[in-house]
């Protein structure tokens, strides 16, 4: 391959790097309305009265809306195909607040100092409800978030606060444990943790000259904002363009039609054009964040340490309302038992409401707190039983052609379909990742005075893209210098997937990657794609632009042998040719538009996957405890990704490195905290620590090849795999360190020093 | 009246006095200047005064009397950081862009008065400058040239 898996610049590197305008906001902004929203400081209650008259009385403030300018009416706010698989628990505004943050009015006014100064100008009254904030005792209380709702289908049970459940069975569970030789149990938790990406939320919305509304956006589901704002505000598609620019990164926080529909309204309702953007201590509690989850984990060993069964239990704390609640337990459950062959299973797992902020898609989408429970579990029993942490992790992998029953049983919302693993490198990202940490040197490790070092380990796994849901398409046209226009509703929210698509259509067409001009993501002008999320980009819309390239590929030659009059003429490097004569691109398509066999060479294609090929990783961590003050200190992580044939090698890496921080943030320092009102504290970058460039460890990000048969050149997925590993494996080396085993993330210093007795 | 030169302009600044510089720079459309955090954490608003590296989040505009601010529209225009953005693209060091305006202004800042910096210098340097993609791998490797 000449393009694909080889060094490539990002197509839209320059533009970045110079800081010029290409993200929602950098556009000029005459005679744009500034929006502020009114949130609940309680965490549960009913609106009594709400005064906006001396708001709206204030000059320069243009239009103060709240629950009584809409009908009533629920959606989920959740980006994911139709019918979403959430609960349509939320209205735009809803008389019932149900979290401190939750949405009571919005401002619009000609400047951000006016709309502030007219929040404080709106007087409500409320009357106080009792809250629900331990997930734990959600399930039947007395108090009940959303009563009203009745015959939702994606909402488990209203009145049992039970937004989500999964069962699942395989086998004969209960048999196999009582026959097993070996039976481990654990319980591992994972807190609310943010996105965290630096481009907060930001809408911009304007009629255009034909009364159609635009809306510029930073968001990873384009078409999924158009369809909603559409439905929530009762107003035609075909009057709605949504256009996504470049967008400062999403990691799932943006896979949410989160003040897209409010905006609109404004612009709808005041003919003007309009602008809404969180601050920063906005999107932490206002925005999405990663689903806290309880997970129990038990699993059954023969005397060979053949897995017999796993029995996996989840309590997820979706928030006040239910976005992704139940798709993202979908997830722990189909990765958690994607990785190990147990040839009986049984999933139990309940979503439940608590007035708290609400959860949502985040990088990884459930595997990362899936693989902290199992990772460390599978630590804990090597040591119990004296076992090699390798050798009982290989020989429970399921292996190439091995049927994983999961997927069959458990689909995104509905039954899933049949999957048999066609590649996995994992055996190799294991060994690759033991040499590159250096894992048997243990001599090197310091384990003298207070300062101890040690090593874990965690195999992990994810998939490319929900099988048989997510669908994308790409249109491709030439043009006479032998440039190609490619448009696809892929959402490049930073990763670089237009560079990826760009190398996968130059590959095809057998042009260099400059020849091929990107335009993502606009909903006029691009084809339909279901959006940047569940580590789709590459692996979907890579298999709808391969299939457009290799249509488009046909007509230039069939263009060429027309031409050349002769039907065995060949198309190699960018020319047709019979061997004598020869025509290039250029002369194919120039000819095409102007003088012989007139036509446009162009060519359209779709593509959906009913396999989800998952991508592999082995992660290792390398810490040093310092067991006087319990500081932990990451030292080095190692991370081996078998994500097939890799299309563009360094944005690859960055996937890994970028990833990586994420999830050892989760594991020592990012965790929403919460005050007994249930008022989220920690809502700047100051007091939730993000890692800068002094804080992170040495990170060496490797892959291993291998090359699946369901995905564009062999490709599977990159994004999210990475995230999953490191939180387990520093988990595992500090228990290696010192000997304290923590399930409950974030590790903090006090509960390193209670582990040690210390406190 | 308030006199500053901004980037290749003499600015008399009327304005609405409480006005960040951040706010301001936004307004006059340089829009490398970018809104992250406004608590100074977060380094995306990153631009020079007096070669200095300030979060223009965290400055009012009526402080800068008789300083010289630059923003990287006008280091670009210089030609002042070529080589720099050219490493940045060869090495991968930009996945969103979004955080990579202002480490670009830190890197200008640090290779005026070093232009050997080691790798911790470099890891100091934008240790203000929030990224959530790179993990800093590549843009601390880009920063060697
Ligand atoms: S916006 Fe100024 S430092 Fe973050
Ligand atoms: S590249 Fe996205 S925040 Fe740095």
């Amino acid at each position: 391959m000449k393009v694909v898996g080889k060094k490539t610049q990002r197509v839209d590197g320059k533009a970045l790097a110079s800081g010029k305008p290409v993200f929602a906001d950098d556009i000029p902004k005459k005679d744009f309305l500034y929006l502020k929203l009114l949130y609940s400081p309680i965490a549960h209650g009913k609106i009594k009265n709400i005064d906006i008259s001396k708001a709206l009385a204030l000059e320069g403030v243009a239009a103060v809306l709240t629950h009584k300018d809409f009908k009533p009416h629920y959606y989920t706010t959740a980006g994911q195909g139709y019918p979403e698989p959430s609960p349509r628990d939320t209205m735009i505004f809803n008389p019932v607040v149900r979290f401190v943050g939750d949405k009571v009015a919005v401002i619009a006014a000609e400047s951000i100092e006016i709309a502030k100064k007219a929040l404080e100008l709106i007087e409500v009254d409320y009357t106080e409800y009792p809250a629900i904030f331990d997930p734990e005792k959600s399930k039947d209380n007395e108090v009940v978030l959303h009563p009203e709702i009745k015959n939702d289908p994606f909402l488990f049970d209203a009145q049992r606060n039970l937004a989500s459940r999964i069962t699942a069975e395989y086998g004969d569970p209960e048999n196999a444990f009582d026959s097993s030789k070996y039976v481990f149990e654990g319980e591992y938790s994972t807190p609310y943790a943010q996105q965290a990406h630096i481009e907060p939320h930001i809408t911009l919305t304007w009629l255009d000259e034909h009364e159609r509304l635009i809306i510029r956006t930073a968001t990873q589901v384009p078409f999924h904002v158009r369809r909603i704002v559409g439905e929530v505000l009762d107003f035609p598609i075909s009057r709605i363009r949504v256009i996504k620019p470049r967008i400062g990164g999403g990691f799932g926080s943006k896979q949410e039609i989160l003040n897209e529909e409010i905006c609109a309204a404004v612009t709808l309702k005041t003919g003007r054009p309009s602008r809404i953007e969180l601050t920063r201590k906005e999107e932490f509690f206002a925005a999405r964040s990663r689903h806290p989850q309880k997970v129990r984990i038990k699993m059954g060993f023969d005397e060979k340490l053949k897995i017999t069964a796993i029995d996996l239990n989840i309590l997820e704390n979706s928030g006040a309302y239910g976005s992704h609640a139940l798709t993202v337990m979908s997830v722990t459950s189909q990765k958690v038992l994607s990785l190990y062959k147990a040839p009986n299973f049984r999933v139990h797992a309940d979503a439940v409401y608590t007035n708290l902020p609400i959860a949502g898609a985040y990088r990884g989408y459930g595997a990362p707190q899936g693989f902290f429970a199992l990772e460390c579990l599978m630590d804990e029993i090597a040591i119990k039983l004296q076992v090699d942490p390798f050798e009982l992790r290989i020989k429970n992998f399921f292996k190439e052609g091995d049927e994983i029953p999961i997927a069959s049983i458990l689909g995104e919302g509905r039954e899933g379909f049949k999957m048999i693993l066609h590649t996995t490198g994992i055996k190799e990202c294991l060994h690759r990742g033991k040499e590159l940490m250096g894992w048997d040197d243990e001599k090197k490790r310091l384990n003298q005075g207070e300062i101890k070092q040690g090593v874990g380990l965690a195999a992990v796994c994810q998939g490319s893209g929900i099988p048989g849901i997510d669908m994308a398409a790409a249109f491709i046209k030439m043009n006479e210098d032998a440039s190609f226009n490619l448009m696809v509703g892929a959402a490049d929210i930073g990763t670089g997937s237009d560079t990826a698509l760009a190398q996968i259509a130059a590959e095809v067409l057998e042009v260099s990657v400059d020849k091929i001009i990107v335009y993502s993501s606009d909903t006029d002008l691009t084809p339909f794609d279901t959006g940047a999320y569940a580590s789709s980009t590459v692996f979907v819309s890579g298999g709808a632009v391969k299939k457009a390239a290799e249509k488009l590929r046909l007509q230039i030659l069939d263009q060429g042998q027309k031409l050349l009059d002769d039907p065995n003429a060949i198309l190699e490097k960018g020319k047709v040719t019979t061997g004598k004569k020869s025509l290039s691109y250029e002369e194919i398509c120039t000819k095409s538009f102007y003088t012989e066999f007139q036509m446009q060479p162009m060519a359209t294609a779709s593509h959906l996957s009913y396999d989800s090929p998952p991508p592999f990783n082995a992660t290792f961590a390398d810490v040093s405890v310092d067991t006087e003050t319990g500081i932990v200190t990451v030292n080095k992580i190692v991370s081996v990704s078998d994500c097939g044939q890799i299309i563009n090698p360094k944005m690859a890496e960055g996937q890994a490195e970028g990833a990586i921080p994420q999830s050892i943030g989760m594991a020592l320092s990012e965790y929403m905290i919460f005050d007994k009102k249930g008022r989220a504290i920690n809502t700047d970058f100051d007091s939730y620590h993000i890692y800068t460039a002094i804080d992170m460890p040495e990170i060496v990000a490797e892959f291993v090849h291998t090359s699946d048969p369901t995905g564009p050149f062999g490709a599977k997925a990159v994004a999210e795999i990475p995230i999953n590993g490191p939180a387990p494996a520093i988990a595992n080396a500090i228990y290696n360190a010192c000997g304290v085993r923590i399930r409950e993330l974030p590790i903090t210093p006090e509960k390193i020093l209670r582990g040690l007795g210390k406190i | 009246m308030i006199r500053f030169r901004l980037n290749e302009l003499e600015i008399e600044y009327t304005g609405h006095p409480g006005l960040t510089l951040m706010e301001y720079l936004r307004s006059i459309e340089l829009f490398s200047v970018k809104y992250g955090c406004d608590t100074g954490s977060c380094g995306s608003c990153s631009v020079l005064v007096d070669n200095n590296v300030y979060n223009s989040c965290m400055i009012l505009v009526e402080s800068l009397h008789g300083k010289l601010i630059e923003t990287l529209e006008y280091l670009d225009k210089k030609g002042e950081i070529d080589e720099l953005k050219e490493s940045f693209l060869d090495k991968g060091a930009i996945q969103c862009g979004y955080c990579s305006p202002g480490m670009l202004i830190s890197l200008v800042a640090l290779f005026r008065i070093n232009n050997q910096p080691d790798e911790s210098e470099i890891r100091d340097t934008l240790a203000g400058n929030l990224c959530r993609c790179t993990g800093y791998v590549k843009p601390v490797e880009a920063a060697q040239l």
